[in-house]
C-alpha cells in the first residue's frame, strides 16, 4: 500500500534514513535562504581579513609572529572551527524551537540520539561552508595556506569539532530545559573558553591556577599543537591524544546530560509548550 | 493423539481479538509544584478504552486537561501515574513500537515555515519510513486540495491552508490511530465540512481510530461514537452523543457540555 511505513523500519533502534531526513530538513532551510549561507561564511571571512592585517603588521614588529608565519591566521581559522562547530549544532536545534516543530519530531519514530546525529552532521556541513572559503581567502590575500599544516590539520579540525559538539550538546540541552530565554547561550557561551584555550598565545602566559583549567580543555592542546607544528615543525602526538581523550569524556558527559534533559522535558511538558 | 478425525480440517482457531486502540487506566499528571503553590492536577485519575475503528472525542473547557491527555497518549509527556496502552503496547516502555503507527495534528505545534509544503511532507515521510514518498504526497495533495500549494513556503499559507497541511503531515504514514486537537478550528465551514467527510472516509477505509479534542459540538455529534467530557482533569461523563443527551435531558451535545462545565448536570 502506498504510504504505509514499514513497521520494522519505523521501530528500528537506529535509522540512517531518519537521520538523513533531518539533515535534508536543514539543507532545505539553507537552500531556500541565501542570506543564511552568506552569514555562515561572513564571520570567518572577516576574521581572516582582520587577523591577516594584524599578522602583516606584527610580522615586522614582533619576532614571535615573524618566526611563525601565519600563526595568527591559522589560530583564527581554527578558532572558527570550534565556534562554528558549536554554533552549527545549536542553531539547527534552535530552528526547531523557532518553528515550534519539536513535538512533531518527537511523536515520530525519531530517536533523540538520531536527532543528535543529524545536528552533528549539520554542524560539520555548516562549519565547512563557513571556514573553507575563509581558508582560501587567506591564501589569496596573504599567501598563507592553513593546508600547509598537512595531516595534523585534519586532526586539529576534528578535535575542535568534537569539542564544539560537546559544548553544543550542553547548550542545546539548556535551551530545551529553559526555552528560548537561553537562546543567547548559543551565540556567546563558547567565547568564555577563548581566553583559556590559548588561541593566540601560549597557555604558559596564563596564571598558574588558570593553566590548570586551560589544560582541561581539548582546545588548549590543539592550539599548542598547532604552534608546535608552525614554529618547530613537530607534531605533538601527546597533545592530540590528550585532546581526544578529553573530547570523548566531554561528549559522553554532554550526551548523557542531553538525554537526561530530554527526559525532564517530557516529564514537564516542555516539548509541546505545555506544563511549566 | 490427533483430536481431529482424518480427512477433516481442524476448525479454524479464532484469531485473537485485536487489542483496543487505546486503553488508559487511572492516568494522572500534575504541573508546577513550588514552595509557594501546590501542584495543579491537570489530569486526575482518568480511565477509558477506545476500540479500533472508533472515533472518540475528549471535550472540556479550556484547561480541563484535554491537550495534556493527548500529549501523554502520544508519548510527548510522561504521566505521573497510571498506564497508557496504544495498539497493544505500553507507551511508558515501548512507545517506539507504536510511534510509526500513530500521528497527531495540533494547533499547539507547527511545521517549519521556511520549508515548502512539499518539503515538509517529504521530511516527515522519511521520518516515518513511508515508501513511495512522491506518490503519497500527490495522493494527500489531491485528497486535501493541497496541489497548488505544494511549492509554496508554509509560512505564506493562510491558517486554514496550514491546518490542511498539518493534517496532511498527520496522515503521511496512514496512521492506525490519528490524534487530532481541534482539527477544524481555523477552517471555513465549507472546508471544515469537507475535512470531516474526508476523515470519516479515512477512518472507514483504513479501519483507523480517531481520537480528537474539539470545542465544536456539532462536529463531535456528527463524527464521534464515544464522547468524554472532562472537567478539572477528570472525566465527568462519557458515552455516545445520544446517551449523553438522553441522560441529561438536554436537546443537544452543546447543552450537555454547558450543563456539565457549569455544574448544572444531574449526577
Amino acid at each position: 500500500m502506498i504510504g504505509r511505513p514499514s513497521t520494522s523500519r519505523a521501530a528500528a533502534a537506529f535509522s540512517a534514513g531518519r537521520v538523513g531526513a533531518m539533515v535534508l530538513r536543514y539543507v532545505y532551510i539553507l537552500r531556500g535562504s541565501w542570506p543564511r549561507i552568506v552569514e555562515l561564511a561572513y564571520w570567518p571571512l572577516m576574521q581572516v581579513v582582520l587577523w591577516g592585517f594584524i599578522s602583516k603588521f606584527l610580522a615586522t614588529n614582533s619576532s614571535w609572529v615573524a618566526q611563525g608565519a601565519g600563526v595568527l591566521i591559522g589560530a583564527a581559522l581554527l578558532w572558527d572551527v570550534l565556534f562554528r562547530g558549536q554554533l552549527g549544532f545549536s542553531i539547527s536545534f534552535l530552528e526547531e524551537m523557532w518553528s515550534r516543530n519539536l513535538a512533531n519530531l518527537f511523536i515520530s519514530p525519531l530517536r533523540p540520539y538520531e536527532f543528535v546525529a543529524a545536528l552533528t552532521l549539520m554542524s560539520l556541513i555548516r562549519t565547512l561552508i563557513g571556514v573553507v572559503p575563509a581558508a582560501f581567502l587567506a591564501i589569496l590575500f596573504y599567501g598563507y595556506s592553513v593546508f600547509d599544516l598537512g595531516l595534523p590539520l585534519v586532526a586539529f579540525f576534528f578535535l575542535l569539532m568534537m569539542m564544539g559538539w560537546a559544548v553544543g550538546l550542553v547548550i542545546t540541552a539548556l535551551i530545551m530545559r529553559f526555552g528560548l530565554g537561553a537562546e543567547g547561550l548559543a551565540w556567546i557561551a563558547i567565547f568564555a573558553l577563548a581566553p583559556l584555550s590559548g588561541v593566540f598565545y601560549p597557555v604558559a602566559i596564563l596564571p598558574d591556577w588558570l593553566q590548570v583549567v586551560s589544560w582541561a580543555l581539548p582546545s588548549a592542546y590543539v592550539f599548542e599543537g598547532m604552534r608546535a607544528v608552525i614554529f618547530d615543525g613537530t607534531l605533538r602526538v601527546d597533545h592530540l591524544v590528550r585532546a581526544l581523550a578529553l573530547d570523548i569524556v566531554y561528549i559522553a558527559a554532554a550526551g548523557a546530560y542531553f538525554l537526561h534533559t530530554f527526559h525532564v522535558a517530557r516529564r514537564k511538558g516542555l516539548l509541546m509548550g505545555i506544563g511549566e | 493423539m490427533d483430536d481431529h478425525p482424518e480427512g477433516e480440517d481442524p476448525a479454524p482457531t479464532p484469531a485473537p481479538a485485536p487489542a483496543p486502540a487505546i486503553t488508559v487506566h487511572d492516568l494522572t499528571k500534575s504541573f508546577g509544584a513550588t514552595k509557594s503553590f501546590g501542584a495543579v492536577k491537570a489530569v486526575d485519575g482518568i480511565s477509558f478504552t477506545i476500540a479500533r475503528g472508533e472515533t472518540a472525542a475528549l471535550l472540556g473547557a479550556n484547561g480541563a486537561g484535554k491537550t495534556t491527555t493527548i500529549a501523554m497518549l502520544v508519548g510527548l509527556l510522561i504521566a505521573d501515574g497510571g498506564t497508557i496502552t496504544v495498539l497493544g503496547e505500553d507507551m511508558a516502555r515501548h512507545r517506539y513500537r507504536v510511534l510509526g503507527r500513530i500521528n497527531l495534528s495540533s494547533p499547539y505545534i507547527d511545521l517549519p515555515r521556511r520549508l515548502t509544503v512539499e518539503e515538509n511532507l517529504a521530511v516527515f515521510a522519511r521520518l516515518y519510513g513511508v515508501e513511495n514518498i512522491s506518490r503519497r504526497i500527490e495522493e494527500l495533495a489531491e485528497e486535501l486540495e493541497l496541489g497548488p500549494l505544494l511549492r509554496r513556503p508554509s509560512g505564506t499559507l493562510s491558517s486554514g491552508q496550514r491546518s490542511r497541511m498539518a493534517l496532511a503531515k498527520a496522515l503521511i504514514n496512514r496512521p492506525e490511530v490519528l490524534f487530532l486537537d481541534e482539527p477544524t478550528a481555523s477552517l471555513d465551514p465549507d472546508t471544515a465540512d469537507r475535512i470531516r467527510t474526508y476523515l470519516a472516509a479515512y477512518r472507514a477505509r483504513e479501519n483507523a481510530t480517531i481520537f480528537m479534542a474539539s470545542h465544536n459540538m456539532a462536529e463531535v455529534e456528527r463524527m464521534c461514537t464515544t464522547v468524554m467530557i472532562m472537567k478539572a482533569g477528570r472525566i465527568e461523563r462519557s458515552g455516545t452523543p445520544r446517551q449523553l443527551i438522553a441522560q441529561t435531558g438536554c436537546s443537544n451535545l452543546e447543552e450537555v457540555f454547558l450543563d456539565i462545565v457549569r455544574g448544572r448536570a444531574a449526577q
